[in-house]
């Protein structure tokens, strides 16, 4: 479904994502894990079209998509959520998600003076499909909420939302859970499951919880210092030498490092 | 209390009559470049410049319908002209766009870039302004000058001063009031209008979401016409039209979308009340007004004016140093990018 061959992304002189060549295959739940600051969120940034790639390419059933816009991107159905959570501050929850389906009636100013009608009936029903969502969601009561003024994790939900408004192929997660209790960590979890089984929706999830990467995702990749450090299944994954010591490694430089400067 | 009421009129007459017409027209002049700095992220010094465009082109289109022989009973016929004039400023603005401003935001330029190239974009608007109607200061306001004079004003209530109300500030207030009424029934009820706010509010976001681009830009633009014309055009018929003053009128209505909080719609209109008051507050006379209010004793032997009117774009420029060393994003909170 997704192809990223030899990709690098370089800040200046640092080499966020240093040569990652990873596939995501259709109909998976592939998990993106990896020590901070590996550049799994600089690479969900390049394959989503945010930032453009130093040198490599990216593919999408086997068609270059690689330096398109977001919104080229989205009309492929490919969608993407923030690690920090995104919203349109002055809208309410149900507006914010009634914003995400492209090509509305209303659109365009002719529409909005002439066909009155087709676009309250368009409204009608987006505004039906954003309460089904916050229901799944369990959020219904903060429909009428001002987006701004909601907490870190229902914003969270409300980006998982915004994937649910239309049909998308591939979802790219980045941390959908960071600041979500348990409870609603696994309405998360089944939500991507229902979403992933019934609307035949790919995702690909960075999360830092392994129990819930353990419970969603197969394969799961690693990453490290900007490359693809192992691949597999979540078990054999979390047996992996060198996946314990990317983990462990960094945290014990951290601690010689603190220790000197102390 | 004669005396009283005599201040009151006086006040009304040289203060707030001229202070809420001048505000207006601040304001909607506000309102442009709020709304490009909100969506398209960059102080845009060709405003002023846009302004004169949108003025003389209705000046223009004023005088072909004169010597037509087609007028508008007792308002200007520069009102019937208004519709072309911002018809021509947005294919202007839309040209301009597609040959200048695209290509930068494609480059996803710096808004320090873009505001130098519109400073570019303002020299040129400058000359053309210049070519199509000249450096000469015109007037275009015809029909009937006065709803009330000061004489039949006096006459009707006996009073030793005088309210004159101008056509030019009934139409300014009117005006304004519509369209700033249709401009926030725009963004806050259409789709259209969502899209824009929701691109105000968060680029990276609605880019991800179905929003085309280019079409709010499109759209940006449409507006910012219709208010930098309407904007010109009110301000021509009240005083009148030169180039020069309408480059000069950047600064004040900089000073009131700055004030007011940049890319706030609320803000500009604030901001221009704001700063249009302040100026003829600063620089009005008050000997009159306080000769009525105070016994013969006290009365000023001075004009009592704070500030010659020369200073008066010196009130701005103070009015936004002080907004900003307390509030750094403005009155309203605006965006502080
Ligand atoms: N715009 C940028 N400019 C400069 N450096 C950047 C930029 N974005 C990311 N980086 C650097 O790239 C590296 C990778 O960052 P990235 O956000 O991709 O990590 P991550 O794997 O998502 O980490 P985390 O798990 O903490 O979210 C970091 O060292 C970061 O400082
Ligand atoms: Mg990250």
């Amino acid at each position: 479904m997704i192809v990223v061959e030899d990709l690098h992304k370089h800040f200046g002189g640092f080499h966020a994502v240093d040569g990652a060549s990873l596939e995501i295959r259709k109909g998976s739940i592939t998990g993106l894990i990896g020590p901070n600051g590996a550049g799994k969120t600089t690479l969900f940034n390049v394959i989503a079209g945010r930032l453009p790639p130093t040198s490599g390419r990216v593919l999408m059933d086997g068609e270059d998509i690689t330096g398109l816009t977001p919104h080229e991107l989205f009309h492929k159905g490919l969608l993407r959520t923030f690690q920090i959570a995104h919203e349109f501050g002055s809208m309410t929850v149900r507006e914010n998600l009634m914003m995400v389906p492209a090509r509305q009636h209303g659109e365009t100013l002719w529409n909005t003076w002439f066909r009155r009608g087709a676009i309250a009936a368009q409204e009608r029903a987006l505004a039906k499909k954003a309460d089904e969502v916050l229901e799944f969601l369990t959020i219904s009561h903060l429909a009428n909420q001002k987006a701004s003024q909601i907490s870190g994790g229902q914003k969270k939900l409300l980006e998982l939302g915004r994937t649910m408004m239309v049909e998308a192929k591939i979802v790219f997660l980045d941390e959908v859970g960071a600041g979500v209790n348990r409870t609603l960590l696994n309405t998360i979890g089944d939500a991507i499951v229902r979403l992933n089984k019934e609307r035949g929706y790919t995702f690909c999830v960075i999360e830092h919880d392994m129990d819930f990467i353990g419970r969603l995702c197969d394969p799961v990749i690693v990453m490290a210092e900007g490359k693809v450090l192992a691949q597999g299944s979540a078990a054999h994954i979390m047996e992996n030498e060198a996946v314990i010591e990317a983990y462990l490694g960094r945290g014990l430089k951290n601690k010689t490092k603190a220790g000197a400067t102390a | 209390m004669v005396d009283f009421l005599n201040a009151i009129v006086a006040l009304l007459n040289y203060v707030i009559v001229p202070a809420t017409s001048y505000g207006a027209q601040l304001a909607l002049g506000a309102l442009g470049v709020t709304l490009i700095y909100g969506i398209l992220r960059f102080s845009n010094f060709a405003h002023g410049d846009t302004m004169a465009f949108g003025t003389a082109i209705t000046i223009l289109v004023t005088w072909l319908f004169q010597s037509w022989g087609i007028g508008f009973g007792p308002l200007p016929t520069a009102l019937l002209a208004l519709p072309f004039g911002i018809a021509v400023t947005a294919l202007l603005l839309l040209g301009t766009d597609r040959m200048v401003y695209r290509f930068y935001r494609r480059q996803k330029a710096a808004p320090v870039i873009l505001v130098i190239v519109s400073m570019g974009v303002m020299f040129i608007m400058n000359g053309l302004v210049r070519f199509v109607i000249g450096v000469q200061e015109q007037n275009f306001a015809d029909g009937a000058r006065f709803v009330i004079t000061a004489t039949q004003f006096r006459n009707l209530t006996g009073l030793d001063e005088g309210l004159a109300v101008r056509t030019s500030t009934v139409i300014t207030v009117v005006t304004a009031v519509i369209v700033v009424a249709a401009l926030f029934w725009f963004l806050n009820k259409t789709r259209s209008g969502k899209s824009m706010r929701a691109f105000s509010d968060n680029e990276d976001l609605a880019l991800l979401s179905g929003i085309n681009p280019e079409r709010v830009v499109m759209i940006t633009w449409l507006l910012v016409a219709a208010l930098a014309t309407t904007a010109g055009v009110l301000y021509g018929l009240d005083k009148s039209f030169k180039p020069f003053t309408y480059y000069q009128l950047l600064l004040p209505i900089f000073a009131s979308a700055v004030v007011g909080g940049l890319g706030n719609p609320v803000g500009a209109i604030l901001g221009g009340f704001v700063v249009a008051f302040s100026e003829v507050t600063f620089t009005y006379a008050w000997k009159k007004v306080l000769t009525y209010l105070l016994p013969a004793s006290l009365a000023p032997d001075s004009l009592v004016q704070l500030l010659s009117t020369d200073y008066k774009f010196a009130v701005s420029f103070a009015i936004l140093v002080v907004v900003l060393l307390f509030k750094p994003t403005g009155l309203l909170k605006g965006k502080s990018v």
